[in-house]
């Protein structure tokens, strides 16, 4: 008999559906992501941490899990809701089934619910905490709510970030332009700071980055360079590194106000380019407000437009805040904005190397349309 | 680029098996779509069924041949500055090129919108394809083209079998085919060499049993490009997509090969320099399961590789699939962009909120699922492979794959069959392995319920597999819904497991079935369990934004999206899937319903299941269900649209037979109906009734009975003497109609008929030898207004579908005519219709008078609505429309009786996709067989009927050869015809009966033998080798198998020459030979309209 299991929001709102993964309880801010593929990358996305994941899509699962789609080490998201979880996958590099994997990493799903029905629900009343549980009965879990900490209060970035600097290895193929190899995984190793080679090391900052991102800067012929979001500015310098990249990452920007600082210093001193979190940590550095989005922007079909040649293009994104336009000062200025909502999708600066987008050029999950602006940032760097 | 102001857009002629009721909608879409722009358009189409033709979707419309020269004429006329062929299939894009080579474009200065001619010719020449793949490093099957027998055979060396062929230039796969075998290799080849346009065709490397995997690509001219929809072929590689079973989006890709196909499309658009809509299809790594069995060399898969296998650069059947799959109008946008508009500068009206440059995101699954015809044509080859079969397709939406597969298995409307049907030969076999290996698994119509019935029978979902090459995932869908049956046949029916079992698309009478209730109980408990469907929005963007489209599809979840509609409204049925017999004419009616139900200020909400058409569109009504058009689903409907209990009414006499057969339901549900009532219906379509009817009101009719033992039926054949109809008792299409001859043609059909169905009695008709003629009328219950009189060439007894019909009836008198309007004016009236009908007469000429029988009254509209609205200028279908909501024919400006006639002469032309379908018969019988239609219409008869044999590919060469193989019965009239032949100077060739009759007449023929076994030149021979122009066979006696002359006939359709099986067709087609009748006009359909008008 399967176990059932309860979502209840914040405002009240219950949602019944069957239990996978851990039978356990968890609680988290409740968002929907429209992506019709790429299950695996956005459960190990850190920008998840905290949150519980919503799939529009309904059948997720299909391809089960395999050894060469992670974006971190581990499973970000604190739950997952589903309308299907598909108990038998098939692909051929499926090792295991979606259920196996959240049961390992003690993350608890939710199946059979109406998740069009909640997403319109989180669209129109905006993101609100949640409680996923195949423990608690209603009543429970409305009374525990609220004691929980609230999302916007607590900063993830340096629960996700990584501890030690490290250097990334790793012969994965990543965009695979003509096909897919089978994939090693993940392959890190410490910093050897001597001897790596100076030439094309780009240091990224880790405030929750995916490893795509490190993917294709080694197949753009870089020395990827990881360092923990605590790094000082002096640190990162003595690398003595190209340019630097500030990784997506979680949660609310307005509280990083130390990482803030390290940006501020950081820019002018190497070219820079900001991703998602990155992005908006560059904003703060220059005094730029930013504000929390209604339901964010979590998908993979988001219209871009670059203002400065008029070209669209289709994004991956995954934010729940952004960058407040008639804020922007000290030299910033809009690049890119969104076609559905106006709001800032990208910055540069009159005269320093920076390049900062909201979005994901990395992809994984999402399309790869906007890999050529790493190729812009390393022109900068060259 | 200089702003274009006047296209000329190409529609995609006559619908056949490969070209069908898509390129109404995209046409449709597109006229629309420029005019908006405020450009001027310019249409042209021989195919009178279709939206696109209607005055007021473009600025001018043309009814003529699609030929390069009836096109130069146009163009010469009009003066456009663009053409666009992309919206006319391969039809469009054939046209265009040979516009552009013989200069015409560059001579009248007329741009070439959307695709380059190089493009064109790129994506359909295999060879510059393949070159222009490899050329941007996309990775291609190993192929080599040739174009001839002996070079194929060459390649098997460097290649190896299984080899795939493809020819050039033609559509719906036409002619290409796998070859396992040399032997198979050489017939294959031959046959795509003659069917390709350039005689040529590429032999290539096969990819069988790999993943086939669609994208829709769209790019404009500042080069931004999106994928709208990916779609997955659950049947693997191999099988011609329109012909597979296709899911949206793709099950079984991981993001990273998502990813990889969708870069690869945009890379793909962008050589090809497209500016508009482009589908493109790629061959993936299957399962490994499948590649230890179909793909040898891919066993122990360490990558997922792809190949590019086609593109079509245009909108094609699957652009019109992804645009109900997703909301997203494709052909909308590639009509913009083709006259430079940008994707990120018009607007989406689907949100109303976002722009055209996003790309869809799905929150359900679709399934598209073919209809094929041999439900028609038993006797045919049911085998699938890379020839397209299917005439039709339906498509389902739910928010699981087994609930949307079990909605588009109904919405076949194959019967009431379900997945739970089995063939009668598979249950009642034992359940050994060698069965269920017996079972059809191969590729052919009847697979999918194969499967089943093997999974029932505890085949492994591994096994399966392996065996049909079918991706694991879709075969433990279809074992989670054998599963829900064996819980259904054991366990009692509680909420949660009804609950359970309507999530996955079990309808009331499955779960009846399998848990013995019947299905009237099981809709009575689910609404004591409170267990009804919901609707959700197809809204392009899964819910993140607040969307305005009114177009919704069924599910069991918490939440409805669709909340009754406020105010008047009313239902349209629509026609479901394309088939043999309920086309696209039927499309054509519910959409004009719609938009004069509109007009009258009464909101309409159009239900259908399929995808091709204007209907499904969701900015034609006020609100759109897309969903199975069986009880269950328009009950929902309906009851979910009630207002204070009270349903809306629903318009069942448009959408052709299916909408029809629900009345009497409907009635006994308390459903209203607008129009001609529940009772009306049943006595037009029970024959018993009907034959009292007729009898009371005074009206002849063919004299006959109706039996249900052979006794009975000797009885009866005796008293009324042979030729004998003989049908079954419920009609449909003329399914299963026949004409006999003698006794022991009686005797074969009734064993037949009554094997098949006991429970029905057969019907035997006096076999009336006349001509017949047909009517569609109007009757508001004061007066019966007829808009026309329709006579056909063939006599009685080839079915009206498949004759040749003029407008008006010249052939007919006065007092004759006269009858007609009286007939039908009393069955109008004291039939109390309400809305349309159409009666069906044939005319008894003996010893100088004429008697009128009326055989069949359809209280519906039939598929020659959309004919005489085009060729009268009446708007029929908004009349009916109008009198159904209680506005009389007077308050339209209508009279009773007969519209005074137009000067003007239409002539309906069939068309066959006979190429397509190997191993049936194309003799014209009682029996349908047509997929599509043309008009010729012109001043004079002469003149409509060349251009209408022009348009259906019957017209013949002024000189060239003939061969003939008559029936005894019929070469005495024959002999004029064939003297008129031979003045034309026709080289004969004759079989041996009647090479001697002409030799007799004194006349020059050369005989060719029909034994084929006995020596060359044979009949085969002559039409292989080209010596023949066309074929005339006509025969003796009922139908199957009518062996007699069968492979001289096949031989005919598939080497595409004219076969006339009917001498009065082929008589017509020696007139349009003669005289001065080779000469016709090129006018908008308008002027010859108000010419005629302003003449009379």
């Amino acid at each position: 008999m399967v176990k059932r299991a309860i979502l209840v929001l914040e405002d009240g709102s219950v949602y019944q559906g069957d239990s996978f993964g851990a039978e356990t309880t968890t609680y988290g801010e409740v968002v929907f992501d429209t992506s019709m593929t790429g299950y695996q990358e956005m459960l190990t996305d850190p920008s998840f941490a905290g949150q519980i994941l919503v799939l529009t899509y309904p059948l997720i699962g299909n391809y089960g899990i395999n050894e060469g789609d992670f974006e971190s080490k581990q499973i970000q998201v604190r739950g997952l809701t589903v309308r299907e979880y598909c108990s038998q996958p098939s692909h051929w590099q499926s090792t295991r089934t979606l259920h196996e994997f959240l049961l390992a990493s003690g993350i608890p799903g939710i199946s059979g619910i109406d998740t069009r029905s909640l997403t319109r629900h989180l669209r129109s009343s905006g993101v609100m905490m949640g409680i996923l549980s195949s423990e608690m009965t209603q009543e429970e879990a409305l009374q525990e709510i609220k004691k929980l900490p609230r999302y916007d209060c607590v900063d993830f970035v340096h629960e996700v970030s990584t501890q030690k600097a490290y250097e990334w290895q790793s012969n994965t193929p990543v965009i695979a332009s003509r096909s897919l190899e089978h994939s090693e995984g993940a392959m890190t190793s410490p910093v050897i700071a001597s001897k790596a080679k100076q030439s094309h090391r780009i240091v990224i900052i880790d405030y929750g980055l995916k490893y795509n991102i490190l993917r294709i800067l080694s197949q753009l012929g870089c020395q990827a360079t990881v360092v923990p979001c605590t790094i000082s500015v002096e640190d990162v310098l003595a690398l003595n590194p190209y340019g630097i990249v500030l990784s997506p990452g979680p949660g609310d920007p307005a509280l990083l106000d130390d990482i803030t600082e390290t940006v501020r210093k950081l820019i002018g001193r190497k070219p820079i380019m900001g991703i998602c979190l990155g992005h908006q940590l560059i904003g703060r550095a220059f005094g730029v407000k930013t504000f929390k989005l209604k339901f964010g922007h979590r998908g993979g079909n988001h219209p871009v437009r670059d203002l400065a040649t008029g070209r669209v293009y289709i994004t991956a994104q995954n934010h729940g805040y952004a960058i407040e336009a008639d804020t922007l000062k000290g030299g910033l200025e809009v690049s890119h904005i969104n076609l559905n909502d106006g709001t800032v999708e990208g910055l540069r600066h009159q005269d320093l190397p920076v390049l900062s987008i909201q979005y994901h050029s990395e992809a994984s999950p999402g399309p790869l349309d906007n890999m050529y602006l790493f190729e812009r940032f390393l022109e900068m760097v060259r | 680029m200089s702003k274009i102001s006047k296209v000329l857009v190409i529609g995609s002629g006559p619908i056949i098996i490969g070209q069908a009721a898509e390129f109404d909608y995209s046409g449709t879409q597109a006229c629309r779509a420029l005019r908006e722009e405020g450009v001027t358009t310019v249409l042209v189409n021989s195919n009178p069924a279709t939206i696109m033709t209607d005055e007021g979707i473009a600025d001018i419309v043309y009814i003529e041949p699609l030929t390069a020269e009836v096109l130069s004429r146009i163009i010469e006329r009009e003066r456009p500055d663009g053409l666009l062929p992309t919206m006319g299939g391969q039809t469009g894009l054939n046209l265009a090129v040979e516009l552009a080579d013989a200069g015409i474009l560059n001579k009248y200065n007329v741009r070439l919108l959307g695709t380059p001619v190089e493009t064109i010719k790129k994506a359909e020449e295999r060879s510059l394809f393949k070159k222009l793949l490899i050329d941007i490093s996309e990775p291609v099957p190993q192929s080599a083209t040739v174009n001839s027998v002996e070079e194929a055979r060459a390649l098997v060396k460097s290649i190896g079998l299984p080899l795939i062929i493809r020819p050039s230039y033609t559509l719906g796969g036409t002619g290409g085919g796998i070859a396992y075998t040399m032997e198979e290799l050489e017939t294959i080849v031959a046959n795509g060499l003659d069917s390709s346009m350039s005689r040529e065709v590429l032999v290539e490397q096969c990819v069988l049993g790999w993943k086939e995997i669609e994208y829709e690509v769209m790019r404009d001219a500042a080069d931004n490009c999106i994928t709208i929809c990916n779609m997955e072929n659950v049947d693997p590689m191999g099988v011609h997509t329109g012909d597979s079973i296709v899911v949206a989006p793709s099950q079984t890709l991981t993001d990273k090969e998502y990813q990889m196909l969708r870069s690869a499309s945009l890379r793909i658009i962008r050589a090809l320099g497209i500016e508009g809509g482009c589908n493109i299809q790629f061959a993936l790594t299957p399962h490994p399961l499948v590649a230890e069995k179909w793909a040898p060399d891919q066993k122990g898969v360490t990558k997922s590789q792809y190949y590019v296998i086609e593109v079509n650069p245009r909108v094609s059947r699957s652009s019109a699939l992804a645009s109900k799959a997703t909301g997203y109008p494709i052909a909308r946008l590639a009509a913009k962009i083709a006259i430079g508009k940008r994707l990120d500068e018009i607007p989406n009206r689907v949100t109303g909120k976002t722009l055209a440059f996003f790309e869809p995101a799905l929150d359900y699954c679709v399934v598209k699922i073919p209809r094929w015809p041999f439900d028609k044509f038993a006797l045919g080859d049911r085998t699938i492979g890379t020839q397209m079969k299917a005439t039709g397709e339906a498509m389902a939406i739910d928010r699981c794959f087994e609930a949307a597969l079990q909605k588009a298995v109904r919405s076949l409307e194959f019967g009431k069959r379900t997945l739970l049907w089995e063939d009668h030969t598979w249950k009642d076999k034992e359940l050994a392995l060698n069965l269920i290996q017996g079972l059809p698994l191969h590729p052919n119509d009847l697979r999918l319920w194969a499967i089943m019935a093997a999974l029932r029978k505890g085949a492994s979902v591994e096994w399966l597999s392996q065996c049909t090459g079918i991706d694991p995932w879709f075969i433990f869908k279809l074992q989670n819904i054998v599963a829900m049956e064996k819980r259904l046949l054991s366990e009692s029916l509680t909420r949660e497991l009804l609950w359970q079992a309507k999530r996955l698309g079990f309808n009331d009478e499955q779960v009846g079935t399998l848990a013995d209730r019947l299905p009237e109980q099981v809709r009575q408990i689910r609404h004591e369990w409170q267990i009804r469907p919901v609707y959700k929005m197809v809204d392009t963007c899964a819910a993140e934004f607040d969307a305005e489209t009114p177009y919704f599809y069924s599910t069991y979840e918490t939440e409805n999206e669709a909340l009754a509609l406020e105010g008047k409204k009313a239902v349209v049925i629509g026609s479901g899937p394309i088939r043999i017999g309920q086309g696209i004419e039927f499309d054509y009616c519910c959409v004009h319903s719609a938009w004069a139900l509109r007009e009258a200020g009464v909101k309409s909400i159009l239900i259908n299941s399929n995808p091709e058409t204007v209907s499904t569109d969701f900015d034609t009504s006020s609100r759109l269900y897309f969903e199975a058009l069986d009880e269950e689903s328009i009950r929902d409907i309906l009851e979910n649209e009630s207002n204070d209990g009270s349903a809306p009414p629903s318009i069942v006499q448009l959408g052709g037979q299916t909408p029809i057969n629900l009345a009497q339901s409907l009635a006994r549900s308390n459903m209203p109906i607008l129009g001609s009532s529940a009772d009306t219906i049943d006595i037009a379509e029970d024959r018993h009734r009907f034959g009292d009817f007729l009898d009371r009101l005074g009206v002849p009719q063919p004299p006959g009975g109706s039996v249900s033992s052979l006794d009975e039926a000797m009885n009866i054949a005796n008293s009324l003497g042979y030729p004998l109809l003989v049908r079954p008792s419920y009609v449909l299409g003329g399914r299963a109609m026949e004409i006999v001859y003698n006794e022991a043609e009686l005797v074969r059909y009734l064993t037949l008929a009554l094997e098949v169905d006991r429970q029905h009695p057969v019907l035997i008709d006096k076999y009336m030898q006349g001509k017949e003629v047909e009517v569609d009328a109007i009757c508001d219950g004061e007066g019966v207004f007829i808009p026309g009189v329709m006579e056909h060439i063939e006599r009685a007894g080839v079915h009206s579908g498949d004759a040749l019909a003029i407008y008006p009836g010249i052939n007919l008198t006065e007092e004759e005519v006269s009858t007609i309007v009286d007939y039908t004016t009393r069955i109008g009236l004291a039939l109390k219709i309400r809305g349309l009908m159409n009666v069906q007469m044939v005319i008894v000429r003996e010893n100088g008078y004429s008697s009128v029988y009326v055989f069949e009254v359809n209280p519906r509209a039939s598929r020659t609505v959309p004919f005489i609205s085009k060729v009268t200028g009446v708007p029929v279908v908004r009349i009916a429309t109008k009198v159904m909501l209680g506005i009389s024919l007077k308050e339209q400006g209508y009279e009773g009786g007969l519209l005074r006639r137009q000067k003007l002469v239409g002539i309906k032309a069939s068309v066959f996709s006979m190429a397509k379908l190997t191993g049936v018969d194309n003799y014209l019988g009682p029996e349908m067989k047509s997929t599509g239609e043309v008009l010729g219409i012109d001043y004079t008869f002469e003149s409509a009927l060349i251009k209408a044999l022009i348009a259906a590919g019957l017209a013949l060469p002024k000189k060239g050869g003939l061969l003939l193989s008559i029936a005894d019965r019929d070469k005495a009239e024959s002999l004029p015809l064939i003297k008129k032949l031979c003045s034309l100077n026709y080289i004969l060739y004759a079989t041996e009966g009647t090479a001697a009759m002409i030799e007799s007449a004194g006349l020059p023929v050369k005989m060719v033998t029909k034994k084929l076994s006995q020596g060359h030149p044979n009949v085969i021979d002559v039409i292989q080798y080209g010596f023949v122009d066309g074929v005339v066979n006509t025969v003796t006696g009922g139908r199957i198998p009518l062996k007699d002359g069968f492979e001289i006939r096949r031989a005919a359709a598939e080497k595409r020459i004219p076969c006339f099986t009917s001498l009065d067709t082929f008589r017509v087609a020696i007139e349009a030979l003669t005289g001065s009748s080779q000469i016709f006009n090129v006018r908008p359909l308008r002027e010859y309209l108000r010419k005629s008008k302003s003449k009379s």
